[in-house]
């Protein structure tokens, strides 16, 4: 990448006006680009911390107006959105690593081509990535498994993440090499060890996309939450935000803890709305950006490969 | 095919020993392959046998397998539901407006960053693009539903009216597949910037000193380079049609807009887990997947024809 980026500026001295102009559009085009994408998430960011009276007066466009840090104190002082919080943070780590296992334990024996019954089996799991149950058969099935109201509900039915299987299937094949397996084998290591001591160790970057895109579904899951978690102290925290951003409604201990009367409270409301989006949608935008650079690659080999 | 030949022809001369040494040898392999074997066939093919339901009358007490059978029954009753038609069009509307909006623009903007010469600029320009795909949607719908709000929201505020967007049917598909664009189209972007990468840089060059501006080397080398990813995702998203996403519609649904927001994927969740009516929501799902595969397979067909290096399934 870096190459080429080194060679066309070289060029560019040379090669006139057209290529400089086209330049400028493509920047200007690209700063436009970032503004749209960005200037929605940077307002919700300053009215988190301004007064909502403000915010609606059209006041905020820029900067902040009225700084208060009360919608953040409001949303930590919430028993529910705590509790929902600690949910969330629960099912994502467990959530994590069941799936990366679950991925692993895959991928790597159907990356073995002298595996006999390879094909039979990599197809058995593909096919789940184009059809499926569907809601209720699958929602039957949970129940009878007795897993309704259990944790466990939000991660066995996603069964094996085919897409991402693949991706990792395909970083065995081409970027581990054989010679490398062959030899451990040969001085004694049994298939497990070898995996564990040097298909593990040698595939840390496809690993680490593979955390942050299970932790990303997970962090942002409520559906399944939705079906199978009754018991609301047992809710993730988007699906508690669904009562603040959707349905509109002051939960009971933020009710509670306010003296002010209706219309303070009404503020707060408003409020907490941009603070607690803030708070859910802040951990996966801090953490993706640190294995961007893997997860393109990882794509690359996955669109190369199919 | 000749390949498999050419390579299981020494296997045989070796003898069937081979292959009964070959399977001990990798009995850890197997091994490792239970889980996940056991959770798919339970969680994956148990279900799909039990679409069955379908056709069945489904009784907590007689199980899903030995409930009375009732042949297409749930089907007649859809098809003579007042609102099937009306979710049968908003379904294919809704997602054929966002495949013909959301599917170019990806294309544009690989394209148009790929050219971006300044390494820093263009490295923060797919950070930022990136960054809404990784926000929950029920974020993303809060969002949405605060800035559209009629008072107060942001789009009213700069354009000084104060519309209820989300009680107008007319709005709902420009709201709908304008955010899946914000939210999706730099992610989107991914897959044919991987291709992209792939191009011979000599090729640039060459074409530089023959003279030709960037419009041209985009259209002689990049797209001719990304039609064979284009034809793919295009079957892809072409057997996801009818998969309208169903959390973000029922997130923006309100009673007012139902005449364009009220979609299949809905109702099936609205009679199978509000209404427990299993066999019933089971077959509209089915009818919704049905027409899904049939799609798939037509726009295989076309697509495959069109060119022959692509195939799928």
């Amino acid at each position: 990448m870096k190459a080429i980026a080194k060679t066309s500026r070289n060029n560019g001295r040379t090669t006139g006006i057209s290529d400089r102009t086209s330049d400028i559009v493509l920047v200007v085009f690209c700063i436009a680009i970032l503004l749209v994408i960005a200037y929605p998430l940077y307002y919700v960011l300053i009215a988190s911390v301004s007064n909502p009276y403000d915010v609606y007066a059209g006041k905020t466009f820029f900067l902040p107006s009225g700084f208060t840090l009360d919608g953040y104190k409001a949303v930590f002082a919430d028993s529910s959105i705590v509790t929902g919080y600690l949910n969330t943070i629960k099912y994502t780590v467990i959530g994590t690593v069941f799936s990366v296992v679950m991925i692993y334990l895959t991928a790597y024996p159907l990356s073995n081509r002298e595996l006999p019954g390879r094909k039979f089996l990599s197809i058995f799991f593909i096919i789940t990535m184009y059809f499926g149950g569907g809601l209720v058969p699958t929602y039957l099935i949970v129940k009878s498994t007795g897993l309704i109201g259990s944790m466990w509900s939000l991660f066995l039915p996603g069964g094996v993440a085919v897409g991402n299987m693949i991706i990792v299937r395909n970083f065995f094949e081409n970027s581990i090499p054989k010679e490398m397996i062959e030899a451990a084998e040969i001085d004694g290591a049994s298939k497990w060890t070898t995996f564990i001591r040097i298909v593990v160790p040698l595939s840390r970057s496809i690993m680490a996309v593979m955390v942050v895109f299970s932790m990303v579904a997970y962090w942002n899951d409520w559906f399944t939450a939705m079906i199978y978690l009754p018991d609301p102290e047992s809710h993730p925290l988007p699906l508690i935000l669904r009562n603040i951003l959707i349905k509109s409604s002051a939960s009971a201990s933020q009710a509670s803890t306010i003296s002010g009367g209706y219309a303070e409270l009404n503020k707060l409301t408003e409020l907490i709305k941009f603070s607690s989006m803030i708070v859910a949608a802040v951990p996966m935008l801090i953490i993706y950006p640190f294995v961007q650079k893997y997860f393109e690659k990882g794509f690359m080999a996955g669109a190369v490969k199919g | 095919m000749k390949k498999a030949k050419q390579t299981a022809a020494p296997a045989a001369v070796m003898g069937r020993k081979t292959l009964k040494r070959r399977l001990v040898s990798n009995w850890q392999l197997y091994a490792m392959l239970l889980i996940p074997l056991a959770v798919t066939i339970i969680y994956k093919y148990v279900p799909m046998y039990g679409i069955q339901i379908a056709f069945r009358d489904y009784k907590a007490s007689r199980g899903m397998f030995g409930s009375e059978w009732v042949g297409l029954e749930w089907f007649r009753r859809f098809f003579s539901s007042p609102n099937c038609i009306r979710m049968i069009k908003n379904t294919v509307l809704l997602s054929l407006y966002s495949l013909l909006w959301s599917f170019p623009i990806p294309i544009i903007l690989a394209l148009m960053i790929n050219q971006l010469r300044f390494h820093r600029f263009k490295r923060v320009v797919q950070t930022v693009l990136y960054a809404p795909h990784f926000i929950s949607i029920m974020v993303v719908c809060g969002m949405i539903r605060i800035f559209l709000s009629p008072s107060g929201g942001l789009i009213n505020l700069l354009m000084g009216t104060n519309i209820d967007f989300l009680t107008e049917a007319s709005a709902f598909r420009t709201i709908y597949i304008a955010s899946g664009i914000w939210q999706d189209a730099g992610w989107g972007m991914i897959v044919y910037m991987a291709t992209l990468s792939n191009i011979d840089t000599t090729q640039y060059e060459a074409a530089k000193i023959d003279g030709a501006s960037v419009f041209q080397r985009i259209r002689h080398i990049d797209i001719p380079e990304l039609i064979p990813t284009i034809v793919l995702m295009l079957i892809m998203s072409a057997g996801n049609l009818m998969n309208v996403g169903f959390e973000k519609v029922w997130l923006l649904q309100t009673d007012l807009n139902k005449a364009t927001s009220d979609v299949i994927a809905v109702y099936v969740y609205q009679q199978g887990i509000e209404n427990a009516k299993y066999s019933y929501s089971t077959a509209v799902g089915l009818f919704n997947t049905v027409v899904n595969i049939i799609l798939l397979i037509i726009v295989n067909k076309i697509c495959s024809k069109m060119s022959d290096d692509v195939s799928f399934v």
